[in-house]
């Protein structure tokens, strides 16, 4: 069976969501073909149309573009920013981001919501970025989302993965794919999430960050590879070292004692 | 306008007074900032910590800090990074009027001085306007001296519109408003408003301001919070370094920063730097006190208190120190700089506020940025 990861409708063999606004452009292609990415963020805000430096000049043909709404405060901006992605050619893939806090970027998951159902209701595949809360990601189930996007850490931080408990609530509660999206700071904390059953990682900051960032990109994509595959083998069981021995609490049982 | 009778203190005329305690904590927190009790061991703490608290950024400002200049770059590198990539932003100033009713001693525009005044009609400010854009970029920022009576909010109004027409991002450092005069800017298209409160020491703020409404020390304090009141998306904060203490006005303007971000957690916060120039007739002045390596200690004080914010480097700075600051603290740096009235495509109208030492266009310091191994940008807004 061939493991695909399915975002309305579309199937994708990576699991390596690629962020951008972090980058050297000139090394965008190179980070892309390491990482085997398949789909690249862009900020619309960033997309110099027509000037120097425009990221869609240097995004390599045929990946899927996922802008995003960086940069909208509330609900209304985040719909007229897809709305001109879609307008200038970006496809129907949105990100819906609504930050209206400058010093930890945090999602404004209420104003999140409203967009996402207003954008679905337009045909666009939506891909909300929030922060992991059960109800809210109800909610954007019922607003028509196609994927949830939980942060991890704070975007930037490389922290890894501070929200553990409550991205596997998602990933246990959720049916739509569970995107872990901003604060992944290592190879190891991208493969512990898949290993989760996290359905993709989202990742900029720590790649873009790196030394030698291709082979950063290489490394994510081979950790992303290896949790995936060891979320599908199953898990072994984990033995508890702190067990102690102790009077058995079952031992009351009548069957244990063979009467009928 | 003969204020200098005034109580600088005191609002005047239709000057809009705000309900805000920000003024009173910065003034209290300075007046009480002893930059001489810091310890090395106070500085080493700061820079262990994730997070800076007001009081770390007082030891990393101290001259306690000094050695640890080197130790302060590092962690300051990495979280640039952290919050910017390698993006550094790239914008110019575009000056459209020099009248000034202030008499500001240490100031090139100020009233009593004898240059050349002008103001460009709003058919120049669309030329220099189209120049501009021409180069590639995408911010401008407007500038005047401060005259209402010679270049009101109405015509600043229709140069910010016309701006619109050429840029995703502009930039206003104009003379403080009200904050139904910010929202009638910020519905022609402006988005950030940078003031400088020159220093926060109200006894200097009142040798240094004879005369005009720049006097009112109040009216300017609160200008950042009366712009995010009328729908500002950002706002910058400076001191001119060496005009007076410079570690403690330093001290006022992150602490200031911190506050209104505290109170306005959507702001946008930047930082200017600019250095107080040698100027004459005036004995006082402390302009030899911040020599590069002190101004490096701001700027890095800067982002380790507040890593999220912005940093602009001023032209005013030589080539070699904004190429290294760039990345390494600063996130936006101005290039093809003219600082007359006009210049870019018209003939200057008017003379420049102050010398520039870094002259280079916006292609060569394009290429520059490049060579750094970082990526200019020339937008990050959009207008929806």
């Amino acid at each position: 069976m061939i493991d695909q990861l399915i975002i309305g409708g579309h199937a994708f063999q990576s699991r390596l969501i690629l962020g951008s606004g972090k980058f050297s452009l000139k090394i965008i292609k190179a980070v892309v073909e390491n990482g085997g990415a398949e789909m690249v963020t862009l900020a619309l805000r960033r997309a110099n149309l027509g000037g120097q430096e425009n990221i869609l000049d240097h995004v390599p043909k045929g990946l899927t573009l996922l802008p995003n709404t960086s940069g909208a405060r509330n609900a209304g901006e985040a719909v007229r920013i897809a709305r001109l992605a879609r307008e200038i050619g970006c496809g129907d893939f949105v990100k819906v981001e609504v930050i209206r806090d400058s010093k930890y970027l945090l999602p404004d998951n209420y104003e999140t919501i409203k967009a996402t159902e207003i954008l679905a209701k337009e045909g666009f595949i939506v891909m909300p970025y929030m922060y992991p809360d059960l109800n809210v990601a109800r909610s954007l189930v019922n607003a028509g989302a196609a994927a949830v996007m939980p942060l991890a850490a704070p975007i930037g931080s490389n922290k890894g993965l501070c929200t553990k408990d409550f991205i596997q609530i998602l990933v246990d509660e959720i049916s739509l794919p569970i995107i872990v999206d901003a604060g992944i700071g290592r190879p190891s904390q991208a493969c512990e999430a898949m290993e989760m059953g996290v359905a993709a990682i989202m990742c900029n900051t720590a790649i873009a960050t790196a030394g030698d960032v291709a082979l950063m990109s290489k490394a994510f994509k081979q950790a992303i590879e290896a949790g995936r595959a060891a979320y599908l083998a199953g898990l072994g069981r984990v033995i508890n070292n702190r067990a102690e021995a102790s009077s058995p609490l079952t031992g009351f049982l009548e069957d244990d004692h063979g009467i009928e | 306008m003969a204020l200098n009778k005034l109580n600088f203190m005191e609002y005047i005329g239709d000057m809009e007074a705000i309900d805000s305690d920000i003024m009173d904590r910065v003034l209290d927190y300075t007046a009480e900032y002893d930059y001489q009790q810091f310890t090395g061991r106070d500085v080493q703490s700061a820079l262990a910590k994730e997070q800076l608290s007001p009081d770390d950024y007082a030891a990393i400002l101290s001259p306690a800090a000094m050695p640890y200049l080197e130790e302060m770059a590092q962690k300051a590198k990495i979280e640039t990074r952290k919050h910017f990539g390698n993006s550094v932003y790239m914008f110019t100033p575009l000056y459209i009027a020099n009248y000034c009713e202030n008499h500001c001693i240490y100031c090139g525009f100020n009233c009593k001085n004898k240059i050349r005044r002008g103001k460009l009609t709003l058919e120049e400010v669309e030329v220099e306007m189209k120049a501009i854009a021409a180069t590639g970029l995408k911010e401008v920022l407007i500038l005047t001296g401060e005259s209402r009576l010679k270049s009101g909010v109405d015509y600043i109004g229709e140069a910010v519109n016309l701006a619109t027409e050429y840029f995703s991002t502009i930039g206003i450092e104009i003379y403080p408003l009200n904050s139904e005069e910010y929202a009638y800017l910020r519905q022609c298209g402006a988005d950030f408003v940078s003031i400088y409160q020159e220093t926060y020491n109200i006894n200097k703020y009142e040798q240094v301001h004879l005369r005009g409404p720049k006097r009112i020390y109040p009216y300017r304090f609160h200008a950042q919070e009366r712009a995010l009141l009328g729908g500002m998306r950002g706002v910058a904060f400076g001191c001119l370094l060496g005009l007076d203490d410079y570690r403690k006005d330093a001290y006022a303007t992150g602490l200031h920063a911190f506050l209104i971000q505290q109170k306005y957690p959507h702001a946008e916060i930047s930082f200017s730097t600019p250095r107080l120039r040698p100027y004459i007739n005036n004995a006082d002045n402390r302009p030899h006190d911040v020599r590069e390596r002190q101004l490096l200690q701001v700027i890095l004080a800067y982002r380790l208190f507040m890593p999220y914010a912005g940093i602009t480097i001023s032209t005013r700075e030589r080539a070699v120190f904004r190429d290294n600051v760039i990345g390494l603290a600063a996130t936006k740096i101005s290039a093809g700089v003219c600082v007359g009235v006009g210049g870019h495509m018209t003939d200057e109208k008017g003379d420049e506020q102050f010398d520039i030492s870094d002259s280079r266009s916006v292609h060569e310091v394009h290429q520059m940025i490049i060579s750094r191994g970082l990526q200019p940008v020339y937008t990050d807004y959009i207008r929806v």
